[in-house]
């Protein structure tokens, strides 16, 4: 038990890392693009740059909850 | 033939290498010269044997079972929270909101460990050095490892990853060698800053490639451009990151410890 627990501790560490908000965020932005591919919309020209955009803000919101109340 | 991708893999293969290889050649390095040579250099080569097995294991698993857009997918996720994690820890270092980091601080801290922790012998080795040693090398390898896997198939270049991390790891090594110390010269703050910024870069160009998996077809989705849409999201980072440098700015407040992502020794990438 103690092995799996510090077998999935090791990954967690590995892939979240420090702030699991970095990886809301990614996780969050790519699910809105893959809901958009779902819904047809991936063929479309203005379809990477938009999710590459969603990615981008959805970074500065998780660093910007991280600083929170210590501004 | 040297496409931008492939330059940026090789560039971005060969930083993230040599920044895992510098803190893992601390760590070996305080290790040997307060314990025992011969303890460290044995837990590097037991580690650097698991890594060859992970590698195989993990490669051979990623490229067989992986259609090619699901394999972007997967990899560029990853990619993509690494390199942002690099990136918030760099915006937040220049920013004055998380202390540089410090190779010859964390010598001190990996020999001042080494001292208090008792004697215990194992198989003739000083299994103290031993531990951390393998532990260092295995932990900072496995990313190395990842990168090049990552990287490599997703590029479609294999050798190119392989040669970037290994001529890294050989420069650190023969560095290591002539300095005979740990590496305090490499300006590992600004290379944790590129690499962060080439990470994420790659990361969210395979990603939202890599969307096309659930699209029909299940084929990958293309950037307008092509690869040079690689430059732009390089740019993209490069600017928001010095944006948010500014926003967030309080050099005042650099040595609050209370400041988010104060420095703890768990806290590393």
């Amino acid at each position: 038990m103690r092995f799996v627990r510090g077998f999935l501790r090791f990954w967690y560490d590995f892939i979240v890392g420090d702030d699991w908000k970095i990886a809301v965020a990614v996780v969050v932005a790519l699910a809105a693009g893959a809901l958009a591919v779902l819904a047809g919309y991936g063929e479309s020209a203005a379809f990477a740059p938009l999710v590459g955009l969603g990615v981008l803000a959805t970074f500065v919101v998780a660093l910007l909850v991280d600083v929170r109340g210590t501004r | 033939m040297f496409t931008s991708a492939v330059v940026g893999l090789a560039v971005a293969v060969f930083l993230a290498s040599f920044v895992e290889f510098v803190e893992a050649l601390t760590i070996v390095l305080a290790m040997g010269m307060t314990r025992s040579w011969k303890s460290a250099w044995a837990g590097t080569i037991a580690a650097l044997v698991a890594l060859a097995a992970f590698t195989a294991a993990a490669g051979y698993a990623l490229a067989t079972w992986l259609p090619e857009a699901a394999l972007q997918l997967v990899v560029g996720t990853l990619l993509l929270i690494f390199g942002l994690q690099w990136l918030r820890k760099a915006v937040l270092r220049s920013s004055g909101r998380k202390s540089l980091h410090d190779e010859a601080e964390e010598f001190r801290e990996q020999t001042e460990a080494a001292r208090r922790a008792g004697r215990q012998s194992r198989f003739g080795l000083d299994w103290f050095a031993f531990v951390v040693s393998f532990k260092g090398v295995f932990l900072e390898g496995v990313e190395v490892v990842f990168i090049v896997i990552t990287f490599g198939l997703s590029a479609q270049n294999m050798p190119v990853a392989i040669v970037g991390a290994a001529a890294a790891g050989l420069l650190v090594v023969v560095v290591g060698v002539f300095a005979h110390g740990p590496l305090t010269r490499v300006p590992e703050n600004t290379l944790k800053y590129g690499v962060g910024l080439l990470l994420a870069t790659f990361g969210l160009f395979w990603a939202v490639e890599g969307l096309g998996v659930l699209a029909d077809g299940h084929h990958s989705l293309d950037w307008p451009g092509g690869d040079w849409a690689l430059l732009v999201l390089l740019a993209a980072w490069l600017l928001l990151s010095r944006v948010l440098v500014v926003a967030l700015g309080r050099p005042a407040a650099a040595a609050d410890p209370a400041a988010v992502g104060a420095p703890r020794v768990t806290e590393e990438v």
